[in-house]
């Protein structure tokens, strides 16, 4: 049944009206970006003047001084890295804990679901001690942590779904001759795709932003991630540089958007999956 | 099947095995006997029992956090969850643009803690400045501007959440309802919210474990200032551990605290609304 809503036309002024001044923040940030960063708390909401417009000065010195673009490019790698690595590990682990039923496979369902609502601080301390003993400090250490710590949601998730799955078919493939491992690889894989999206983007929103984990086990003189560096910019001993961090956010902000409006429908999708399932 | 599988264990389980005992069991476990230390490095820990966790009941700034995360948490889960069925309920219905003020809503989230809490803080000392004031220099100013922030982005995800669970209700029970006579307001409390009730339970859930987990945000928008009356649990616990020399097994029984204090206000929240939903 479908309704025409009464005052339709009120409610999507209204709406209008909302929808600026929510994504008024984000604007008002970017054009900061392009002024001298003395004038960014005297005056932040307005727009650039002649006096006041610096060009891509901001940009260009968050680059050099805070080497920016080396962090995108490690919380890239650290990201893309551990989401695959999650997906491909922890769907197969899934798909084996439902598939073979016994008391162990019960137990390490449990301990993922338990992992799940464990807070970060519990492990915070243990956890940047066990990564400096075992030299995992690096982008790729962290693949390896992220696939222990993230393995909670992503199991249970992939759980759900392979209950789901009519057991005949993978039965079919076996019968055929088909070993395990291609049974997975070629059955039950296609089968899941679109929770392999779900997981994907759930993780892929958790790494790229996250921040404690990384700050507390990363080696910082090495490597560095996205929110570390705007976290150092505004710590940093002496002058705070408003414009190296306005520039920064803007260029932590932009991809994030670009990817949210061209998988825009996945990551509804994935986000209300993951609640029902959660 | 099951047997020709079980021969695979190695492949299928390992690699996830062995991570999750780096990443999570051997911390966890850790983190607990810890707690029951005293210690500077892990090499020279003694068993002490439970004196951390007395220290840790005796800190007042502890106790402080505690008050404070827990008014937030009230407050933000009242505020989104309210908001967010509301935006909800009008979204789902046919009006022009819906689907762009759902984009806009859901944007802030996919946006990390310590991005917001800066974008924020210039916003806040923008207008604060008119006044002669900042953020930092009152603790109210904190509490309503985390309040906002959290507000701001936690909103469009559990919209997004309530829509998916609008739509889930079949369309005649309404109109069933209709046609006994009940008015918009009755069709909502006694049709649409009874139906709602799993939407509610997992909303209800993820606003109070971000409000009592919230770090980043935190950190970045007060980093507990002025003298770390904005200062929330985990935040607490953080300072305990890399701020103050000699206190880390008070951190780590704070941590322990803090953690059983998530698991048990979510189990009892899950109760209380699990109890509460419909058959359909």
């Amino acid at each position: 049944m479908k309704r025409k809503a009464r005052g339709g036309w009120f409610a999507t002024i209204l709406f209008t009206v909302i929808s600026i001044f929510y994504v008024a923040p984000l604007f008002i940030v970017l054009i900061n970006s392009f002024k001298k960063k003395a004038f960014i708390n005297l005056e932040p909401f307005k727009l650039p003047s002649e006096k006041t417009w610096v060009g891509l000065e901001n940009f260009a010195n968050a680059m050099e001084k805070y080497n920016f673009l080396e962090s995108v490019l490690w919380t890239v790698v650290m990201t893309v890295g551990s989401v695959v690595v999650i997906l491909v590990c922890t769907s197969m682990f899934a798909w084996y804990i439902t598939r073979v039923k016994s008391r162990a496979t019960k137990i390490l369902y449990l301990l993922c679901v338990f992992s799940m609502v464990v807070p970060f601080q519990m492990v915070m301390f243990t956890l940047s001690l066990v990564t400096d003993r075992l030299r995992l400090g690096t982008p790729w250490g962290l693949v390896i942590i992220y696939l222990g710590f993230g393995a909670g949601l992503a199991v249970f998730m992939f759980c759900g779904f392979v209950k789901s799955i009519p057991i005949e078919i993978e039965e079919a493939a076996m019968i055929d001759g088909c070993s395990p491992l291609r049974t997975f690889f070629s059955v039950v894989l296609p089968i899941m795709k679109p929770t392999y999206i779900s997981v994907g983007i759930l993780e892929t929103m958790w790494i790229w932003n996250d921040f404690l984990l990384p700050y507390l086990t990363l080696d910082l003189n090495k490597f560095s991630t996205i929110p570390i560096t705007i976290q150092r910019m505004q710590g940093s001993y002496g002058r705070v540089d408003m414009g190296a961090i306005m520039a920064s956010l803007v260029m932590a902000i932009i991809p994030i958007v670009v990817f949210y409006l061209s998988c825009q429908k996945y990551i509804i999708k994935g986000v209300a999956a993951g609640a029902v399932k959660g | 099947m099951e047997k020709s599988i079980k021969r695979y264990f190695p492949v299928f389980l390992g690699p996830t095995f062995l991570a999750f005992l780096i990443g999570f069991i051997v911390p966890f476990l850790m983190g607990i006997y810890l707690s029951l230390c005293d210690f500077r490095t892990v090499t020279d820990a003694k068993f002490i029992g439970l004196g951390n966790f007395v220290r840790a009941f005796q800190d007042g700034e502890f106790l402080h956090a505690f008050g404070f995360t827990a008014l937030f948490t009230v407050t933000t889960l009242v505020l989104i969850n309210v908001i967010a069925f509301a935006v909800a309920l009008v979204l789902t219905r046919e009006i022009r643009g819906t689907n762009l003020f759902r984009t806009v809503f859901f944007m802030p989230n996919l946006i990390g803690g310590i991005v917001l809490g800066y974008v924020w803080q210039l916003i806040f000392n923008g207008i604060l400045s008119r006044y002669d004031l900042a953020l930092k220099i009152s603790a109210r100013y904190g509490f309503w501007g985390l309040v906002i922030l959290i507000c701001w982005q936690q909103i469009g995800y559990m919209m997004i959440i309530y829509i998916a669970g609008l739509q889930s209700i079949p369309g005649d029970l309404n109109e069933a309802a209709e046609i006994d006579g009940a008015n918009g307001w009755q069709r909502l409390w006694n049709v649409t919210i009874p139906n709602m009730m799993p939407s509610i339970t997992i909303c209800t859930f993820l606003t109070l474990t971000n409000g009592f987990k919230l770090f980043d945000q935190n950190l970045s928008l007060t980093a507990g200032e002025p003298m770390k009356q904005t200062e929330m649990l985990a935040l607490n616990i953080y300072n305990t551990f890399y701020g103050r020399v000699g206190y880390q097994g008070v951190g780590q029984a704070k941590a322990v605290v803090f953690f059983i204090l998530v698991v048990s206000l979510g189990l009892i929240q899950l109760k209380m609304t699990r109890s509460k939903e419909v058959q359909q």
